[in-house]
């Protein structure tokens, strides 16, 4: 019994999602990701399950982590009523905790996903908010968002009197007692500890690669680098 | 199935006095259907739904995409919970399907980890001197408005029928993943026969359409949507969807879930804007969250429930169910404020000359 088992038994999660696999792959033959990248996630909890510590840390400095979408859609498929999601949600954790996300392509996105979301949510209470849905990093969104979004006020104030101000209503400003008790959540539960540890194993990486983890280079690199390895044949 | 086994897929829905609880991603991309649902909830219903401006995201979109620790999540939860608590309510109604998985997911926690709820609660004594009340029930907002769909029905101005053949229109459903498949037990349905927006669809006079990919995720996947570089995810998932559904000409999509509709939408976008390829026959098929399409029963105008804001055409839809709408509305800011309109794109000159 080694230590990266014992600590993500520490991870309710992971209590609640792995009971004994019996290697049956329904939960691969659903899985979103397991269609399109080369992921299987009846190989991941079969090979936690081993509890074999080397094979643990390998898969915590892999790219097959971080290929989950958490659908769920494993959950109520499993005769054995484990939840490989779960697994993954621990196993992410845990490879922050120690650092090993950036040693994968994938891993390394936790940064942008910080500086983006995690950042919205501290500073306006939303993990998204209009403005930071920006028409060159998502061309997806089409011509009706980027007129939305030239637009915003205009638009926004057809469906409320309350747009980026105080009181009710969507997309409100909320107001800053409560974003510092959100704040002081994050500190006192460990979410600021977790999102420097983020920030200070990233500056590390992009050292490794000649880079400033606070560039426009790096980030753009998070958000953009494929190395075309992650895909089904 | 004998009829007394389905009763283990039922669920329980507070019928009145709610605590709302908004979505990023439907405020963000859906504002006018946060509105509709206020509106017909007080104005059609006369039901007490509490609008507080002080809660905050449950940071959902950070917890799966693991960036947020479960121990900071649980505590943002239990504010929220705190908040309800001081508004003097007990019926949490989320607007979000990943808000009300999580809230599922913490309550489910604490019943299984008690040690985990004491720790919530002294974390968030410690944090904001708060103090709460677990919520006696939690219906995410389209439990709601299913639980009071015959009302709807009973007063609505169109019904979901051909205004010209009148034939039942056809509607396919998605159900968000986290709806039921995280806790069958807590949606209608199951996470095997969900019947939450079939239920509408049915009440309001529609026909509901089986497809094969019915249950697939519609490929959000938190990090696989959010970093550029893993948006491939998501379109296949989407395209996987529509690839299925389109052989059923359905004449829509309905949804629950803030995030799908919008992928549903702007998925059908790229794909046609890629590859050339759309699968309605007037510029893609429409879709709808649930508070719209509760909306367009009952008659509300289609640009004051936002279905500008949807990159493929509605109009399609509007024309058979004979909405009363002005296309020249459709682009207007407040007060009928000119402000310039969206460039045209395949699906937009698909709908302008149709085929």
């Amino acid at each position: 019994m080694g230590k990266y088992y014992e600590r993500l038994k520490e991870d309710v999660r992971f209590i609640e999602a792995l009971n004994s696999c019996m290697n049956c792959g329904v939960c691969t033959a659903v899985c979103p990701a397991a269609e399109f990248y080369n992921y299987d996630p009846r190989q991941i909890v079969s090979t936690v399950q081993t509890r074999n510590e080397e094979a643990i840390e390998s898969l915590l400095k892999s790219e097959t982590i971080w290929y989950c979408g958490e659908c769920m859609s494993c959950k109520p498929r499993c005769p054995r009523g484990n939840t490989p999601g779960g697994v993954i949600q621990a196993l992410r954790t845990l490879s922050q905790k120690e650092g090993f996300f950036i040693e994968s392509e994938k891993g390394r996105q936790q940064l942008a996903v910080k500086r983006t979301i995690g950042e919205n949510i501290l500073n306006t209470g939303y993990c998204i908010i209009p403005k930071t849905v920006a028409p060159d990093m998502h061309p997806e969104q089409g011509a009706v968002w980027e007129w939305i979004w030239e637009h915003d006020q205009d638009i926004f104030e057809c469906f409320t009197e309350n747009y980026r101000q105080a009181g009710a209503g969507a997309m409100r400003r909320i107001n800053e007692d409560c974003l510092d008790e959100v704040r002081r959540i994050f500190d006192v539960t460990g979410g600021t500890a977790f999102f420097e540890q983020i920030e200070r194993q990233s500056e590390e990486a992009a050292r490794q690669m000649g880079m400033d983890s606070h560039s426009d280079q790096y980030i753009g690199e998070l958000f953009t680098a494929n190395n075309g390895e992650h895909f089904r044949e | 199935m004998k009829k007394g086994n389905w009763l283990e897929y039922q669920k329980e829905i507070a019928d009145d006095r709610y605590y709302y609880v908004r979505s990023c991603i439907r405020q963000n991309f859906f504002p006018g259907s946060e509105a509709a649902f206020l509106d017909i909830m007080r104005n059609v219903l006369g039901k007490d739904v509490c609008d507080d401006p002080n809660h905050t995201s449950c940071t959902g979109i950070g917890y799966h995409s693991d960036i947020v620790p479960v121990e900071t999540t649980m505590t943002v939860v239990a504010r929220q919970f705190a908040m309800m608590t001081a508004a003097g309510y007990e019926n949490l109604a989320p607007s979000c399907i990943t808000s009300f998985g999580l809230y599922q997911e913490i309550l489910d926690m604490w019943h299984h980890f008690p040690d985990m709820e004491a720790k919530a609660r002294e974390m968030l004594y410690k944090a904001t001197g708060r103090e709460f009340d677990k919520p006696k029930n939690v219906a995410h907002a389209s439990d709601i408005i299913f639980h009071h769909r015959e009302e709807i029905a009973r007063q609505a101005k169109y019904r979901l029928v051909d205004a010209v053949t009148g034939k039942s229109l056809r509607g396919v459903e998605h159900i968000g993943c986290h709806y039921a498949k995280v806790f069958p037990d807590k949606g209608v349905g199951g996470a095997e026969f969900p019947y939450v927006l079939a239920g509408m669809i049915e009440s309001w006079g529609g026909t509901v359409v089986d497809y094969p990919e019915r249950r697939h995720c519609c490929g959000f996947g938190f990090r696989n949507y959010l970093v550029m570089a893993n948006r491939g995810y998501s379109i296949a998932n989407s395209k996987k969807k529509f690839e299925s559904m389109a052989p059923f000409k359905p004449d829509f999509i309905l949804t629950n879930c803030p995030g799908c509709p919008m992928f549903l939408d702007r998925w059908q976008y790229a794909i046609s804007e890629m590859e050339g390829v759309t699968y309605g026959e007037k510029g893609g098929i429409p879709v709808l969250t649930y508070e719209e399409l509760a909306g367009l029963v009952l008659g509300r105008d289609p640009w004051k429930l936002g279905l500008q804001m949807h990159q493929v055409p509605v109009e399609p839809l509007l024309d058979k169910l004979g909405v009363d709408y002005d296309p020249g509305a459709k682009y207007l800011g407040k007060d009928g404020k000119y402000i310039g309109k969206p460039a045209d794109t395949m699906l937009s000159n698909c709908y302008c000359s149709p085929m």
